[in-house]
């Protein structure tokens, strides 16, 4: 049969009716971020929670301010401050259970201390004496991710896990304006998305990525819409109104241990600091422009409402600041101690049994540590 | 006495069998991938997993290596054990970040609290006809990436049990599986699998007194069928099949050629930065005064794996390696 005689065969129909898999109206988010403090909606608000939110928002900008200080000091090799987002860090932090996981950024630090992590350890990466100072079982909260965006699929893979084995565990992965460029970003949605993983995605919008704008970051509307073209829906949050931080979280939260599957938040915030100590922000933004996110300043902004509705006596203010102070004189003292670092560690944890051609290295280092250790005590003599 | 049957079996029928025993042995067992499920892979070494254990345990995944292996890292924390399946060699190099900055790290990165039992299955080599990006050996990258354990078979019993040992392992396995050799069928007892071989030895095809061809996966049939050509000559060769990369069996190795006294490394990946150089240095490392010529190579060429056509040019064959082994007559230059 020749072509031809296949095509007078051949009875055109119209195309199948194209319809889409679902409607996008309600994925989209609100035109304007969600706020809580100053509106309305603070009348509803726990004035329980709203005071420990303070107390941790005291403490972690007193721990930024404490880490920093020790990079200049020499203690911290770096450290990425995010002074000016402690709302998102302890907001969303506080909106998870016991039994969830967190999964950081190298930023999140606050975070994982506001889990529970101990401060001190919290910085080993950060300090160089190992690269994650905790059991990241203990609180459960991932070791503090240094690539971009990489560990968002490991949070859509671990609440997957834990759904296929009958937990309710919920995951909360937090990620960079910055990082949603990069392709982990893509495809942990689309998995999660896929899969109705119960995962909360917040990107902390913090305006730069290093000295990159969010204009040379993304042409979408907002980071928030995102979510509509993996089928999840999308939420704009006030990243420095550490109660709607903490409302839209537990939402989302809510929503996926219930089994409604991720979603993706977008909290909109201003890093205050350069991105770490060692660069220089004064080459990419204004004074103006830092100016005017001071006066948006997350423990202002909570700090004002509690105030107006008389929640905050100055005895709660000092109690919250005490705390603070303490935490930061025993991180200061406990970091000004040098850490006690075994060179044979370097081998224990490579594989589970070290290969042959390790454990050679393992015993030539054994010995150069020997030698030296003899020639010490022999300078001694 | 029982006698047991020893039937054909192809490769591809003794994975597949690893891995329904793996996940009938051990529900954290899970199986993922593109394809995987309903198509029992392109090459079919996952068929009817998803009918025997459910779509949960056998799961087609959204077409996204990184995803499918960074996902497999959060499914590993929870105390699953995945084994992914990255469908062509040149397929998984969008997971490398994946593979390199998290599966290989995560144990030493949190002093041993977090290790990751992942296998990653990567069908590799030439030698099927396939066009560009379906038959890169990439073996020296996982190499070159510690934490990993890097293990190919070239036997059907050493598919079944290294297979099992890799799910098994604490640690993750890059496994790879020489594609070309899918399909060769072996005796086999099916009914009676269970030689879990340790990974990490490395085991003597061929014994031999004239020199030993150090190959593994594909090119282990090569040097059988080169040794068995070279007997024309009056060379008795040694062929050492090495199924581990990582950890690497200097031991059996260095035993071979100390024997010997004459080596030649085989494998079809680009010789320069490739394995060979490697071995090539261990054994002269280790043997060098029972040496009686250089250690030499025979690689792929160092070009991107060629189209289809001309992909006998490059593979290393029993003419090539037969070469080799002649210039071991070597003599001091005066």
């Amino acid at each position: 049969m020749t072509v031809m005689e296949q095509r007078g065969a051949y009875r055109p129909s119209p195309p199948p009716a194209w319809q889409p898999r679902m409607a996008p109206a309600p994925l989209l988010p609100d035109a304007e971020p969600y706020r809580v403090l100053g509106t309305e909606a603070a009348v509803k608000a726990d004035p329980g929670l709203l005071r420990r939110l303070y107390a941790e928002l005291v403490r972690g900008r007193r721990y930024n301010a404490q880490a920093t200080a020790l990079t200049k000091q020499g203690r911290l090799a770096v450290y990425p401050s995010s002074t000016g987002q402690e709302a998102c860090e302890v907001a969303a932090a506080l909106a998870l259970q016991e039994r969830d996981w967190l999964f950081p950024s190298y930023r999140d630090t606050l975070a994982a201390v506001a889990r529970g992590v101990d401060p001190v350890e919290a910085l080993t990466l950060l300090r160089g004496d190992w690269h994650t100072g905790y059991d990241p079982y203990e609180h459960r909260v991932a070791p503090l991710c240094t690539p971009l965006a990489t560990q968002l699929p490991h949070a859509v893979g671990l609440a997957h896990a834990a759904r296929l084995k009958g937990d309710d565990v919920v995951a909360l992965a937090m990620v960079g304006d910055g990082g949603t460029s990069e392709g982990d970003f893509h495809e942990a949605l689309n998995f999660a998305a896929v899969w109705q993983a119960p995962v909360v995605f917040l990107v902390q919008n913090n305006g730069f990525a290093i000295s990159v704008p969010l204009a040379k970051q993304t042409a979408a509307p907002s980071l928030a819409h995102k979510a509509v073209g993996y089928g999840m829906p999308g939420r704009l949050v006030d990243g420095n109104d550490a109660a709607a931080v903490h409302e839209v979280v537990a939402d989302a939260v809510r929503h996926a241990r219930a089994g409604g599957g991720p979603t993706l938040i977008e909290a909109i915030t201003y890093r205050i600091d350069a991105h770490t100590n060692a660069d220089d922000a004064t080459r990419y933004r204004g004074d103006s422009e830092v100016e005017t996110w001071r006066g948006h300043d997350p423990i202002a902004l909570l700090e004002h409402e509690l105030t107006e509705r008389g929640l905050l006596d100055e005895d709660t203010k000092r109690t919250a600041r005490d705390a603070a102070e303490a935490m930061a004189a025993d991180l200061r003292e406990r970091m000004n101690q040098d850490p006690a670092l075994d060179p044979m560690d370097l081998f224990t944890h490579v594989y589970a049994e070290p290969t042959p051609q390790l454990r050679e290295q393992q015993a030539q280092l054994r010995a150069e540590l020997d030698a030296e250790h003899g020639h010490q005590e022999g300078a001694h003599r | 006495m029982t006698t047991v049957a020893v039937k054909p079996a192809t490769m591809a029928q003794a994975l597949t069998r690893a891995l329904r025993d793996a996940m009938a042995a051990d529900p954290s067992v899970h199986v993922m991938g593109e394809d995987v499920g309903t198509l029992g892979g392109v090459f079919r070494v996952t068929d009817g997993l998803a009918k025997e254990f459910g779509e949960d345990r056998c799961t087609d995944t959204p077409l996204a290596e990184a995803g499918i292996l960074g996902t497999a890292v959060g499914m590993a924390m929870y105390g699953m054990r995945p084994v992914v399946e990255m469908q062509f060699d040149a397929f998984a190099y969008p997971a490398f970040e994946q593979l390199i900055s998290h599966v290989s790290r995560m144990r030493n990165r949190t002093r041993g609290k977090m290790p990751l039992p992942i296998t990653v299955r990567v069908p590799y080599g030439g030698g099927i006809g396939g066009v560009e990006h379906h038959s890169d050996s990439s073996e020296a990258y996982y190499m070159a990436t510690p934490g990993l354990h890097v293990v190919t078979p070239a036997t059907v019993a050493d598919a079944y049990g290294l297979l099992r040992a890799a799910i098994a392992s604490d640690d993750p396995v890059v496994f790879l599986e020489p594609k070309r050799l899918y399909w060769s069928k072996d005796s086999w007892n099916p009914d009676d699998p269970q030689s879990v071989e340790p990974i990490g030895r490395a085991v003597v095809r061929r014994s031999g007194r004239s020199a030993t061809l150090i190959t593994y996966g594909p090119s282990v049939p090569v040097c059988l069928e080169a040794a068995e050509a070279a007997r024309d000559e009056g060379w008795d060769l040694e062929v050492v099949d090495l199924r581990s990369l990582v950890p690497f069996d200097d031991e059996t190795v260095a035993a071979s050629v100390r024997r010997t006294g004459r080596a030649v490394v085989v494998h079809e990946s680009g010789g320069f930065g490739g394995p060979g150089g490697e071995i090539a240095a261990r054994v002269t490392e280790r043997c060098f005064h029972h040496l009686e010529a250089p250690v030499l190579r025979v690689a792929g060429f160092d070009l991107p794996y060629p189209p289809p056509m001309l992909e006998r040019h490059h593979l290393p064959g029993v003419d090539r390696i037969l070469d080799a082994v002649g210039r071991l007559q070597w003599e001091a230059e005066s």
